[in-house]
C-alpha cells in the first residue's frame, strides 16, 4: 500500500494547529507513522528547501501570509501538491493574525517602521485569498474531529487507507 | 594528516547559515562569520511574523484580553493566558479562593507536562539516538519508548482538557475563577493516568541524566521561588539569592535591540542571564514535592548546573514533579461550585508572573476607568535567553573548530543547543518596539 506523501508548514500564526496535531499523535502515532510519508514537517524532521520539493499528495498549511515570501511559498506548494488544506483560523479566515488589518490609522502609523524593516505586507491575507484549496479546517485552533475526518477522506482518496 | 587539516581549519573563513532550524517552536534562522578560524559574530534571526499583539490588545476588556493574548502561541497558550489573568487580578485585587488557587497550580502543571514532553520527545529525543526525527524509530525497544513517552506527554493534553476545558487555548479560567469545575469522574480519571505514567516519567529522567552532553559556562539564573516549587507564586530570585518584587522586575532588566531579529534581547542588571527549566532547578530544588526528592535524589545532585544541556534533564524532573503536585492536589481536594467574585474595573497598571515552560513571563498591563487595556507590556522567556543563546553558540562553535569538527557536524550540534534552550519562537516575536530612522537603522 502506497504512504500518501503529506507536507506540514506554518506561515504566520501561533502554531495551535501543529500542537494540537502533536497532541493527536498521542493515540494516532503509529497508525499514521504506517500510512503517511510526512515528506516536510519542520516540527517533526529537518525538512530541507521547500522548492527542491515535488510530488506532495496533501499540504496541510497553518497561519497566514504577512509578506511575499510566504506567499511565494504557498503559491509553490500548490504547484507541486494534489491537495492543500487550510489549517486553522488564520489559515482559513486570516484572523487572528490579520488583526492589524483593522488597526485605526494611528496605530497603523505606530507599526509602519517594522512593517517595513521585516518586509511584512501592509494587510494579512488568508490562504483561500492567495490560491484555490480542496478543504478547510476551521477553528483557533483546529477542530479536532473535522481535522481526523479531512485526514481520513484524503487517506482513501490516495488509497493509503 | 588531521594536524594539518586543523592548521588549515584553524585559518579559514567561512560563514554558517542555516535558513531554518527544524524541530523548535516557531521559526529561526542563523548566520554565523568565522574569520581565521576564529568566531567573529552569531546572529540569531527570530523570523517568526510579527503580529502586534501588543498593539491589538488595547481597548480590549479585562475579562477578554486573556483569551486574545492567548493566541500569542500555541504551546505556551496556558501560561499567557493564567499570566494575564494573574495581572488583571493583582491591578483589581480580586480576592481568589483556595480552589481557584488549586485549578490554577493544576492547570500550569498539565502544561508542563505537556509542553516539556512534547520538546523532550518530539524535539529532543531524536538527538540521544543520534537519528533525526520519532519518525525514524523502528526497532521494537524505540517504538516502545516512544509508546511510554506518548503516554507520558498524553497525561498533561488530559490534565489541560479536564480540569482548564482544552490542552490549547482553555476556555474555562476566567478572571477570579474557573467557569467549570472538573468531575469527580474526570479526577478518578486523572489519579489513575498519573499513578500509571509516573514509572515511565521517571525512566525519561534517567534517559537525560544518562546523555553525555556538556556545554558548561557561568552566568545568572532567574526564576521565581516559593516554600513549594511551582509556576504560578512566589518572588523572583536570582542564582545570587537576591529576590526581588514583582513590580520591580523590569527596573533590572535592560532591553537589547537585535536590529536582524523580529525579537529583542534582555540582560539583568547588565548581564546575560538564563530563563526556563534549569534556572527554575538550580534556583528551587529544595522546594521540589517531597516524593519527587524521595524518588530523583541520584539526578537533583546534578544542581545548580551550569551545563546547558541539562535544561532538558530539568525539565524531565519537572515532569514528574508535576505529576506528584498534581497526584496530591487530585486526592486531597473536594471540587465544588463556588460564586465568582464582584470585580470593581478602576484606572490602574500592575504586575503579573507566571514561570512558563521556557521561563518566567511577565506580563505588564494598564487599565481605563472602565477597566478596558489602556498599556499592555510584555516579557517573554525566549526573548530573556537569546543573548544567551547567541553566545553559547559562538562558545560551542569555537570549541567545535578548536577541535577540527566537520562543517556538517557543526551544524547539527548548532542545531542541538538551540534546542536545549526550547525556544519558542511564536512568543518571541510581536513585542519588539524600536524606532528605525528612514536608512533602516536604529535610532
Amino acid at each position: 500500500m502506497p504512504k500518501m506523501r503529506v507536507g506540514w508548514i506554518t506561515f504566520t500564526c501561533s502554531e495551535d494547529s501543529t500542537i494540537l496535531f502533536l497532541e493527536l499523535l498521542n493515540k494516532h502515532f503509529f497508525e499514521w507513522a504506517e500510512k503517511i510519508d510526512f515528506v516536510y514537517f519542520n516540527a517533526l524532521k529537518k525538512s530541507g528547501n521547500i522548492y527542491e520539493l515535488k510530488d506532495v499528495d496533501v499540504f496541510f498549511v497553518e497561519g497566514a501570509i504577512s509578506n511575499d515570501d510566504e506567499k511565494k511559498k504557498l503559491e509553490y506548494i500548490r504547484s507541486i501538491s494534489k491537495y492543500v488544506v487550510a489549517i486553522g483560523a488564520c489559515a482559513c479566515t486570516g484572523m487572528p493574525s490579520a488583526q492589524r488589518n483593522f488597526f485605526d490609522e494611528k496605530t497603523k502609523e505606530l507599526i509602519r517602521a517594522r512593517l517595513e524593516k521585516f518586509h511584512l505586507n501592509e494587510n494579512v491575507l488568508s490562504v483561500p485569498q492567495v490560491i484555490k484549496v480542496d478543504d478547510i479546517v476551521m477553528g483557533c485552533p483546529m477542530n479536532e474531529d473535522a481535522f481526523v475526518k479531512i485526514l481520513n477522506k484524503y487517506l482513501a482518496l490516495c488509497g493509503a487507507q | 594528516m588531521r594536524g594539518a587539516v586543523g592548521v588549515f581549519m584553524h585559518k579559514e573563513n567561512f560563514d554558517i547559515t542555516l535558513e531554518s532550524i527544524s524541530k523548535i517552536e516557531g521559526h529561526a534562522g542563523l548566520d554565523i562569520h568565522v574569520r581565521n578560524g576564529e568566531v567573529e559574530n552569531v546572529k540569531l534571526k527570530i523570523s517568526e511574523n510579527m503580529r502586534f499583539f501588543k498593539e491589538a490588545v488595547r481597548g480590549k476588556r479585562f475579562n477578554g484580553a486573556h483569551q486574545i493574548v492567548s493566541r500569542i502561541c500555541g504551546t505556551c497558550s496556558t501560561a499567557h493566558l493564567l499570566g494575564c489573568i494573574e495581572c488583571v487580578e493583582n491591578v483589581f485585587g480580586i480576592p481568589l479562593s483556595n480552589q481557584t488557587r488549586i485549578l490554577k497550580h493544576l492547570t500550569m502543571n498539565g502544561l508542563q507536562i505537556r509542553d516539556h514532553s512534547m520538546h523532550l520527545f518530539f524535539f529532543c529525543l531524536p538527538d540521544l539516538f543520534g537519528k533525526d526525527s520519532v519518525l525514524d524509530f523502528k526497532t521494537d525497544e524505540e517504538k516502545e519508548l516512544l509508546h511510554k513517552a506518548l503516554h507520558v506527554k498524553e497525561v498533561g493534553g488530559t490534565m489541560g482538557n479536564m480540569i482548564a476545558g482544552r490542552a490549547v487555548h482553555p476556555p474555562y479560567p476566567t478572571v477570579g475563577g474557573y467557569s467549570k469545575i472538573p468531575s469527580k469522574e474526570d479526577v478518578n480519571k486523572l489519579i489513575t493516568m498519573i499513578k500509571e505514567e509516573r514509572e515511565s516519567a521517571i525512566e525519561f529522567v534517567d534517559l537525560f541524566y544518562e546523555w553525555q552532553k556538556s556545554l558548561e559556562r557561568k552566568t545568572k539564573y532567574v526564576a521565581t521561588k516559593h516554600t513549594f516549587y511551582n509556576f504560578l507564586e512566589g518572588e523572583l530570585c536570582d542564582s545570587n539569592g537576591v529576590c526581588i518584587p514583582d513590580f520591580a522586575f523590569t527596573e533590572h532588566l535592560h532591553k537589547v535591540v537585535i536590529p536582524y531579529s523580529q525579537a529583542e534581547g534582555f540582560l539583568y542588571k547588565g548581564e546575560t542571564y538564563m530563563v526556563g527549566a534549569l534556572a527554575r532547578m538550580n534556583i528551587g530544588r529544595d522546594t521540589l514535592h517531597k516524593d519527587t526528592k524521595r524518588d530523583l535524589g541520584k539526578y537533583l545532585s546534578v544542581f545548580p548546573s551550569d551545563n546547558i544541556y541539562h535544561n532538558n534533564l530539568a525539565q524531565a524532573i519537572e515532569i514528574v514533579h508535576a505529576m506528584d503536585h498534581s497526584l496530591e492536589l487530585l486526592e486531597t481536594t473536594e471540587f465544588k461550585e463556588e460564586k465568582p467574585p464582584q470585580i470593581e474595573p478602576k484606572e490602574a497598571g500592575g504586575t503579573g508572573i507566571v514561570e512558563a515552560p521556557r521561563g518566567t513571563l511577565y506580563y505588564y498591563l494598564e487599565f481605563d476607568s472602565a477597566g478596558n487595556i489602556a498599556l499592555a507590556d510584555l516579557v517573554i522567556p525566549t526573548a530573556q535567553n537569546q543573548v544567551m543563546m547567541e553566545k553559547d553558540i559562538g562558545l560551542l562553535v569555537q570549541q567545535c573548530l578548536d577541535q577540527n569538527i566537520p562543517r556538517d557536524q557543526i551544524e547539527r550540534e548548532i542545531e542541538i543547543l538551540i534546542r536545549a534552550y526550547d525556544p519558542c519562537m511564536s512568543c518571541a516575536t510581536h513585542f519588539l518596539q524600536v524606532n528605525w530612522n528612514n536608512s533602516g537603522k536604529n535610532n
